[in-house]
């Protein structure tokens, strides 16, 4: 009897100590929703004034903020295309071919991802102001390109490691082109991975402040478009860009997850 | 002898060339050799219009000592070493729970650590300032409910730019320890406590050696990133309490000292490269900080 009250505290507080987490991930997130429906018009929005979907509306008229945001959507696609390209390629051919320097490329790799952000963004900085290469949106995808490619490449290396040879050589010898043998066995066999290192490039690129901002120089994206209202209090129509880009992500997933589950099924 | 050299060509250099070529001439030019660079001018002059010019100096490492400096350094580092921690006391316990709870909420569970990120980290950044200010949400609420006469002055301390770094940061330390701690054998566990052990010694002998790799990894991706995290300081901190990436943002734009900023770059490229080491003398894997 003593037992069993002592395992109901411990799962009361267990349960207490997981909702107090998740309350401290979605405070500040609940704070940005429920701004995004205040009705003040006075900087720097932050009293209550009521409830409105004024900002709603406002949105789609602030041409400015609405280009960041194509800006941002058009930038992560772009990267994540060409990161998730160059990085499949790049895995599968370090794991399947031994050449020299293989090691350096190894190394090289780590570097966007362990290295602080600031450090790649004003190592791009600089080098782009000394080969005058205009800053924008050029400088921009080769930035994000340039830090997505590793999570790409690690996502698909994991996949490789359980990876058989074989139905590759029986593709060949039952006479399929190298070409052919790599779109229809290859790469199927490697699409979790890909797949993978593609979403977590996507929502790199989409939430990277820090590299963009030394790499941008008159493109503005989503996040550097926030960064500069800050000073003046960011306006409630950014908030309410926010939460629909929060509820867009939400359906997708939801759409996408249940879409995996019924394929496992 | 010429036609098989050819046919070595055709099944291997060139695939492996086309392969392998692009992602070795992005790392060549757009990692090893920007870095090369700042390592380059770290050691160079500028001019009077701000110019970099390239004569050798040392000017810029000397001035990294300077007691301002040097201060931000240590500030810096605590703040790191405070959000670590705090990590790991809380992202362990919580990974923990969730990682072997029994619920079929699980992947629900999950899923929840992960939502909170889909939103751009500068706008929740804000919102913690919103929640936070002085004319914030918690203030109005306390002064509404006349527990606080005047506002409570809650940011611009190093407390609450630690707060932000955990917020940004944390799902770097669960994620890592999550996957560690599903892979337990729950039979190990078992066994444990029917041979007579304590839920302590179980814990201390079993669980957290066979979890460790997870506290390692979590621990490199939330403690490097902090130093350079120069936005949570600046909206959090209002600039009592500014990390290493501070004084590089500010020598990049408005201070305009690009060699300075650069020798400030290397001081972040040492301690990243010493802490990786360190990583890979305790076991660690590389790739899993990536994943």
């Amino acid at each position: 009897m003593r037992r069993r009250s002592k395992k109901r505290i411990k799962k009361g507080v267990s349960v207490l100590f997981c909702t107090c987490v998740y309350l401290f991930l979605f405070l500040p997130i609940s704070v940005i929703v429920a701004n995004s429906f205040n009705a003040t018009t006075s900087k720097p929005y932050l009293s209550w004034k009521g409830f409105t979907f004024n900002w709603y509306i406002k949105l789609f008229e602030n041409a400015s903020l609405l280009e960041a945001f194509g800006n941002t959507m058009f930038l992560a696609i772009v990267s994540t295309v060409l990161a998730t390209a160059v990085g499949t390629l790049g895995a599968i051919g370090m794991y399947r071919y031994k050449f020299r320097g293989k090691a350096i490329i190894d190394g090289l790799l780590y570097i966007p991802v362990v290295i602080p952000e600031i450090v790649l963004g004003i190592a791009l900085l600089t080098i782009f102001s000394k080969m005058s290469v205009p800053r924008g949106m050029t400088t921009l995808i080769l930035a994000h390109v340039t830090f997505c490619i590793p999570f790409v490449i690690f996502n698909v290396r994991a996949r490789l490691s359980g990876y058989d040879n074989s139905i590759e050589e029986a593709s060949l010898d039952l006479g399929a082109t190298r070409v052919r043998t790599f779109f229809e066995i290859t790469l199927p066999v490697l699409t979790p991975g890909i797949a993978g290192g593609a979403l977590l490039a996507f929502t790199l690129s989409i939430d990277d402040v820090i590299i963009s901002y030394f790499v941008n120089g008159q493109t503005k994206t989503y996040p550097l478009k926030v960064m500069e209202s800050i000073k003046s209090g960011v306006a409630p129509d950014v908030n309410a860009l926010s939460a629909l880009i929060l509820v867009g992500t939400i359906i997708f997933v939801v759409l996408t997850q249940t879409d995996i589950l019924k394929r496992r099924k | 002898m010429k036609k098989k050299s050819k046919h070595e060509w055709r099944a291997n250099t060139l695939p492996a060339l086309l392969m392998v070529g692009p992602v070795t001439a992005v790392l060549a030019l757009l990692v090893a050799v920007p870095l090369i660079y700042v390592a380059i001018m770290s050691f160079c002059q500028i001019d009077e219009y701000y110019n970099v010019v390239f004569r050798f100096t040392l000017e810029n490492y000397k001035r990294l000592v300077s007691v301002n400096y040097l201060r931000t350094y240590g500030q810096s580092l605590i703040i790191a070493l405070l959000t670590t921690v705090v990590c790991i006391l809380v992202g362990y316990p919580f990974s923990y729970l969730i990682a072997r709870t029994k619920s079929k909420k699980k992947r629900l569970l999950y899923m929840l650590v992960i939502i909170p990120f889909w939103t751009n980290s500068l706008i929740r950044i804000y919102g913690w300032r919103t929640f936070l200010g002085n004319s914030g949400w918690l203030n109005s609420a306390l002064q509404f409910l006349h527990i606080t006469g005047e506002p409570v002055e809650f940011l611009f301390n190093r407390g609450t730019t630690v707060l932000g770094m955990v917020y940004c940061l944390i799902p770097f330390m669960v994620l890592p320890l999550y996957t560690a701690i599903e892979k337990l054998d729950g039979n190990l566990l078992e066994a444990s406590s029917d041979l007579g052990a304590k839920s302590a010694q179980t814990f201390f002998k079993i669980i957290l050696p066979l979890t460790s790799s997870g506290i390692f990894s979590g621990s490199i991706m939330v403690f490097i990133p902090c130093l350079g995290f120069f936005f949570v300081s600046d909206i959090l901190g209002g600039g009592n309490s500014d990390v290493i990436g501070n004084l590089i943002e500010r020598q990049f734009q408005s201070g305009n000292n690009w060699p300075l900023g650069a020798a400030l770059s290397i001081i972040l490229i040492l301690v990243t490269l010493i802490l990786v080491k360190l990583y890979q003398k305790a076991g660690g894997d590389m790739d899993s900080l990536a994943l």
